[in-house]
């Protein structure tokens, strides 16, 4: 437009001649072309700041206003046990948060608002009050999601809901020690809840969103981040045997009046975890302010000495020294037996004991006179080996190792108090550890939770002499036997050891009794083992094979059924009648002794 | 050439006109199926809230100690005792 009419006007001027006052067009010209240059020149100048020199930081502030990061909750992996039946789920719940500002600024809803949440206005003002400097604030968490459904739709500007997962426990206090609990966040707390935590919790994603200025998303951007959901885990619990072994523990400890307990049921072949309960128990769906001491799973984290449970690795040290047989005697007349300053007692004068016969009488001194003719290193290595004094490596989170005294500290009367079991320390996952070794030909695997997760077994003793065990452990549950007949399972075989021990409390015993029962069946081809530790049973009966044994047959049985392990005992099966004798001991045979230790 | 020119020039124009009317209906189109996923996504939600409510439930139902109590007394069911079971031998 500039240049174009020049021409035109260069002849203009020849026309004009004559008019008195000549136009400098040619001046004007460069003036107009001054103006148009230096406001173009300063358009791009302006432009070049905006798009190139400043890019960044008006971008960003255009984000700002309506580009959004959203996270992408995911929810945690549910918990099943070995057939499919879920143990923990999260479901989803909403929380109602709030921006205390915007808020603030409509004080006229705030009761509609409190009475919509359940809570005081005046606290809900304070709680408001107290973040007035931030944009968020939980007002209420977890809720059912169409109670928030409701809440937000008041329609009060600054109040939102947020998804968020909640756990829920079907089996309640039946499984809470063993899956244990996940806080507000939903992240585990204890148990394996805790120990799978990375498993299960998945990683929320998050993208970029635009967003309207009402808060509606319009557009989803990009994906800044995949959502992993959290992964599910099947574990080795049966809940079925596990509901058994909770129902009969604690109606023993009711019925006893005993102060708590556990049992614990492994796979003999796989070393997986059947059941393991505990008592007390707690409500994992409702843990709030709960007791500490109602929330340890006491058969992991928690130890007790084995007592005469013990005396079956004692014999598997003697028969591996060589220097004794199956046929071999000990003398264990008059019933007591003195060993420097400490005298160890039998119940009963047993006489004249085979190995066999120390086993189902459960004789101390019988156990401590082997255990004399032993060095106290085989001793040592014989109990080291069935994986006491070690962590099993369940996984579980505060697993004790529990106490296997250094050898170097062993004088004649601790290697004579370990041989039947005081002055170690075990816990009930390891005791039944070291039985299904036992029960394996000699062979030891580490226990775990997961399904088919099956660790590497390992030989620690000659077979023959695991073999050997196992059967002098069948008399027990046999006439005679100190388990017998409260051991006994109908139709099975059965091999176990009772254990009774004095508690132990601030250095001193008390007179208060830990009563154990350890087992396995069916003792022929053995499929389970079970530990059954009851703590404090008050009455008369204290025995292992009176508190505990019980419970061991109870549970046994019904997995037996519950798992279709055939029968192996089947005479008395043909022969009809009950399988379980149902004579009282006589008292002859309730001889698990409680001994006290220097 | 110059006839040459304008039929290039014509082609772009209609081109450009092309390209822009694809332009908004990609747009649209981008509009409908974000519509649809969001919706989507909310639809898988409801139905894993549903799926997971169900699971409990069906848990709750399955409650070893309620199919004992049922099975014992509403049901009179017993364990069978060992005179009346047969032993069926390999």
């Amino acid at each position: 437009m500039s240049l174009r009419p020049q021409p035109k006007k260069k002849n203009a001027p020849v026309q004009l001649r004559a008019k008195p006052r000549p136009v400098n067009t040619r001046a004007r010209l460069y003036v107009v072309l001054m103006v148009l240059v230096l406001g173009s020149t300063a358009l791009i100048v302006r432009a070049v700041d905006l798009q190139v020199v400043r890019k960044d930081f008006y971008q960003e502030q255009g984000d700002a206003r309506f580009l959004r990061e959203m996270p992408i909750p995911v929810s945690r992996g549910t918990i099943y046990d070995r057939n499919g039946e879920p143990l923990a789920v999260s479901t989803p719940v909403a929380s109602i948060w709030a921006n205390p500002q915007e808020l603030l600024e409509q004080s006229d809803k705030l009761p509609q608002l409190a009475n919509a949440l359940g809570i005081e206005v005046d606290a809900l003002q304070t709680k408001l009050q107290q973040h007035s400097e931030k944009e968020f604030v939980y007002l209420k968490r977890q809720l059912n999601p169409d109670d928030a459904d409701a809440i937000v739709k008041l329609g009060i500007a600054g109040v939102n809901a947020q998804r968020e997962y909640k756990r829920y426990y079907p089996s309640g206090e039946v499984l809470a020690h063993v899956i244990g609990v996940t806080n507000v966040d939903d992240r585990g707390q204890e148990g394996l809840e805790l120990a799978f935590d990375d498993w299960l919790a998945g990683t929320p994603g998050a993208e970029h969103v635009i967003r309207d200025n009402k808060g509606h998303t319009v557009e989803d951007v990009e994906l800044l981040r995949e959502p992993k959901p959290g992964r599910d885990l099947t574990l080795s619990i049966d809940r079925r045997i596990q509901y058994m072994a909770y129902r009969e523990l604690k109606s023993a400890i009711i019925d006893h009046h005993a102060m708590s307990g556990s049992m614990v049921v492994l796979d003999v072949q796989t070393g997986e975890i059947l059941a393991m309960v505990n008592q007390p128990s707690f409500n994992p769906n409702a843990h709030g302010n709960m007791d500490i001491s109602f929330r340890r799973n006491r058969a992991i984290t928690d130890v007790v000495e084995p007592g005469s449970t013990a005396k079956a690795f004692t014999m598997a040290a003697a028969l591996e020294s060589g220097k004794w047989t199956l046929a071999s005697h000990v003398d264990t007349n008059p019933g007591w037996y003195k060993i420097a300053t400490w005298t160890i007692h039998d119940v009963h004068n047993h006489g004249l004991l085979d190995l066999t016969g120390v086993i189902t009488k459960s004789s101390n001194i019988g156990a401590a006179k082997i255990a004399e003719t032993l060095s106290r290193d085989s001793l040592y290595d014989m109990f080291h080996r069935f994986g006491f004094g070690e962590s099993t490596g369940s996984g579980f989170p505060g697993e004790s190792p529990g106490l296997l005294p250094v050898v170097t500290a062993w004088g004649p009367v601790e290697k004579a108090t370990i041989s039947y079991g005081y002055g170690l320390n075990v816990t009930p996952l390891q005791l039944a550890q070291a039985y299904a070794a036992l029960a394996h030909d000699g062979r030891i695997r580490a226990p775990t939770f997961v399904k088919g997760a099956r660790n590497p077994d390992n030989a620690i003793i000659d077979p023959e002499i695991a073999h050997a065990v196992v059967k002098m452990l069948e008399t027990v549950v046999q006439p005679g036997g100190t388990a017998y007949p409260m051991a006994v399972v109908s139709n099975y075989l059965v091999g176990g050891k009772t254990g009774t021990a004095r508690m132990a409390h601030a250095g001193s015993y008390q007179n208060k009794y830990v009563s154990t029962f350890v087992g396995f069946v069916p003792a022929s081809a053995p499929r389970f083992v079970g530990v059954v530790v009851i703590h404090d049973a008050q009455g008369l009966r204290y025995y292992g094979g009176d508190v505990s044994a019980p419970v061991f047959a109870k549970v046994m049985d019904g997995a037996l059924r519950i798992m279709d392990v055939p029968p192996d005992n089947v005479q008395r099966w043909y022969a009809g009648g009950p399988a379980t004798p149902v004579a009282p001991p006589s008292a002859a045979v309730g001889d698990d002794t409680a001994e006290e230790v220097p | 050439m110059k006839r040459i020119g304008a039929f290039v020039v014509l082609l772009l124009l209609i081109a450009v006109c092309a390209s822009a009317i694809g332009v908004v209906y990609a747009r649209q189109q981008s509009r409908l199926l974000f519509g649809e996923l969001v919706r989507l996504n909310n639809e898988r939600d409801d139905l894993n809230v549903e799926f997971g409510r169900l699971e409990l439930e069906q848990a709750t139902w399955a409650e070893p100690n309620r199919i004992e109590q049922v099975a014992r007394g509403q049901l009179g069911m017993i364990n069978p005792p060992p005179a009346a079971t047969v032993l069926i031998k390999q």
